[in-house]
């Protein structure tokens, strides 16, 4: 099982790889719209990914209003 | 299609239309891989009854207002369908708003039910504007986990206290049928009270352009309670026994696949998913080997020369056959509105017998005020006025650009509590829209930029500067003020509008890294598409008004003086 800590990890570099930023630029309380100047759809694409890497499914309205990555993390974790 | 000439009301309208379709399918709700549901016309009927039996248990009366926050599915359908029927006022709010939004707008709608999803409602429940809301007497629950404790609401399959069906509650044109909040979450909420009469009127004039019959699906993607959703996603279909496809996820694949699955005839979308489409298929075009490439080209080149008076769909469909079984084959147009859409992305569509109906709109005017017809295609323009629309251009400058104004029997009656701001945008009749614009010889309406202060975002959200102040409130300095840059130094354009906070510090304060970082971090605390931009500095007292109210138009003529590029520090 995964600590949270970790879970954030993996979000941090998926999202890293998935925006085609470098590794170790993103930081959990970082606002992943501001930071990586994403839309809202981007963000669905990434979730995918994500749902893809953990295994889990995570409905839309989960992430609702989320834009940190450790929030997101948190609610990917609750699920794992 | 109904004759709406001869009814009074939505909820008349919807009546006749699920007897009239009765085993045409009316709704397919999809989730992920999964279908749910599918509901033929007379089972949307039956599953409506229970809902407004509740309704009319709980002396829900004619002309009391019942909100719903849903996500596109079934029971927003169902939900306003049971409303209607009762006589009731429809309050549709955006699900995507913060819970203390969402209360701070059913307090001011006065709304006696809401009707709402487990997932928001548990949001909801707990926020501390619950206790602001004093006149919500009752809250359905939907897709509630079994054994929960709903916090006060009921479960939507509550039984019935009285047997026998509810009884059909009849409403008048000039009657409220929904209040419809087009911005104005802080300070000043605006919700536009529109009549069973606009929605009549425009539906007729819609429909006239782009028709819907028993067979053909509408995606359902834009919010529900947004205008256009509304319209085209709901009454429009209906009163044509036509089908609604609800997905219940918006993840870009399962979309893509629900083209193909449902053979979706009709899609709503704003520019912001129409620019991805674009994006994701010329990604697909370029990667293309060169001979085929070459080959795909001159085909878009052979469609875009013969349909340049008007669409060919069976000539488009058959020359660039793979391109339209990507969306199902069926899709006879996409329609975008919510914001404006650059006309190369319109263009590019079209090239590939794609059309899209833009047009322009604003709630205040029903759902749109003009509408491209196709004769010929203009990616230009915003299209010609809808039939039964007068737009006239007032006050135009050399150049034959002024203010876009309206008169039409879809126009609102007004903002609901707001006599004043009611008065001052519908005059005369005439509905002041705040956007400039002119019209070219052929009629078409071409728009450039707003003199009002508000920005309408890629994604259709429109933000009006005083409703993020509030997250600035007590920010340590002498004065600020929220502005839309545009509307300090119009740019005659409508896309790319930004926020700016304009600040008066303290005498000897400066703008430390500190103040900044604290700025940063209120910004942040708004959703992503409310936030500003940046910080423009004033050196004097902001011009305050007897009551001590800032005079933002006084302010906002001396920072048209100052120079925008040096001006504006990015945030």
């Amino acid at each position: 099982m995964r600590t949270v800590e970790q879970t954030t990890q993996e979000v941090l570099d998926l999202a890293a790889k998935h925006f085609k930023v470098a590794q170790g630029s993103l930081a959990p309380d970082d606002d992943f719209f501001k930071k990586l100047g994403i839309n809202s759809l981007q963000t669905l694409e990434l979730l995918s990914r994500l749902e893809n890497h953990f295994g889990i499914e995570l409905p839309d309205y989960e992430v609702q209003g989320v834009s940190d990555f450790r929030t997101l993390a948190s609610r990917i974790q609750s699920r794992l | 299609m109904l004759d709406l000439s001869k009814y009074q009301s939505i909820g008349g309208a919807l009546k006749d239309a699920v007897e009239v379709f009765a085993n045409e399918t009316c709704l397919i709700e999809a989730d992920r891989e999964r279908e749910n549901l599918r509901l033929t016309y007379r089972e949307f009927r039956d599953r409506t009854m229970p809902v407004a039996r509740a309704l009319q248990d709980a002396r829900f009366a004619a002309g009391d207002r019942a909100a719903i926050i849903m996500s596109n599915q079934s029971k927003w359908l169902i939900a306003a369908n049971a409303i209607f029927y009762s006589g009731g006022v429809l309050v549709p709010l955006d699900y995507k708003l913060t819970a203390e939004e969402q209360w701070q707008l059913l307090k001011h709608s006065s709304a006696r039910v809401l009707i709402t999803e487990y997932p928001i409602w548990r949001q909801l429940s707990v926020a501390t504007g619950r206790a602001t809301a004093t006149e919500l007497q009752m809250v359905i629950v939907t897709e509630a986990p079994i054994d929960t404790d709903l916090l006060g609401g009921v479960r939507w399959e509550i039984p019935s206290i009285q047997t026998g069906e509810p009884e059909f509650r009849s409403r008048t044109r000039s009657d409220t049928a929904t209040i419809v909040y087009s911005s104005g979450t802080g300070g000043r909420p605006k919700g536009c009270v529109m009549t069973h009469e606009n929605y009549l009127e425009q539906c007729v004039a819609l429909t006239a352009l782009y028709s819907f019959a028993p067979g053909m699906r509408y995606l359902s993607i834009l919010p529900t309670n947004h205008a256009i959703d509304f319209m085209v996603g709901f009454f429009g279909p209906f009163i044509c026994g036509a089908a609604v496809v609800h997905l219940r996820t918006l993840r870009p694949e399962y979309v893509r696949e629900a083209f193909v699955k449902y053979k979706i005839t009709y899609v709503s979308l704003v520019p912001l998913v129409l620019k991805n489409l674009q994006k994701g298929l010329q990604a697909r075009f370029d990667a293309l080997a060169p001979d085929k490439r070459k080959v795909f080209n001159a085909l878009v080149a052979v469609n875009k020369a013969l349909t340049k008076l008007r669409p060919l769909l069976g000539l488009s469909r058959l020359l660039l056959r793979q391109v339209h079984e990507a969306f199902g084959g069926e899709l006879r147009a996409i329609i975008v509105g919510g914001a404006f859409t650059e006309p190369e992305t319109l263009q590019f569509f079209y090239n590939l017998g794609i059309p899209v109906a833009n047009g322009y709109g604003l709630t205040e005017a029903g759902t749109a005020i003009t509408v491209n017809d196709l004769k010929p295609f203009r990616a230009d323009t915003v299209g010609k006025p809808l039939p039964g629309m007068e737009v006239r251009v007032v006050h135009p400058d050399a150049n034959g650009i002024g203010e876009v104004t309206v008169r039409s029997k879809t126009v609102m009656s007004g903002y609901l509590n707001e006599p004043e701001l009611t008065a001052e945008t519908i005059v005369d009749g005439w509905l002041m829209t705040g956007d400039l614009g002119c019209f070219d010889l052929s009629g078409h309406l071409q728009l450039f930029g707003r003199k009002k202060n508000m920005i309408v975002t890629e994604e259709g959200k429109n933000i009006y500067p005083e409703d993020v102040e509030s997250v600035f409130e007590s920010l340590p300095v002498k004065e600020f003020c929220v502005f839309a840059a545009n509307y300090i130094w119009p740019q005659r354009s409508m896309v790319g509008e930004q926020l700016i906070l304009a600040i008066h510090l303290e005498p000897g304060q400066s703008l430390t890294a500190a103040l900044r970082q604290e700025i940063t971090a209120r910004n942040n605390r708004l959703l992503n598409y409310k936030r500003v931009h940046g910080i423009v500095l004033v050196k004097e007292d902001f011009p305050r008004t007897a009551s001590m109210k800032i005079k933002r138009n006084v302010l906002v003529e001396r920072l048209a003086k100052l120079d925008r590029s040096s001006a504006v520090l990015e945030l």
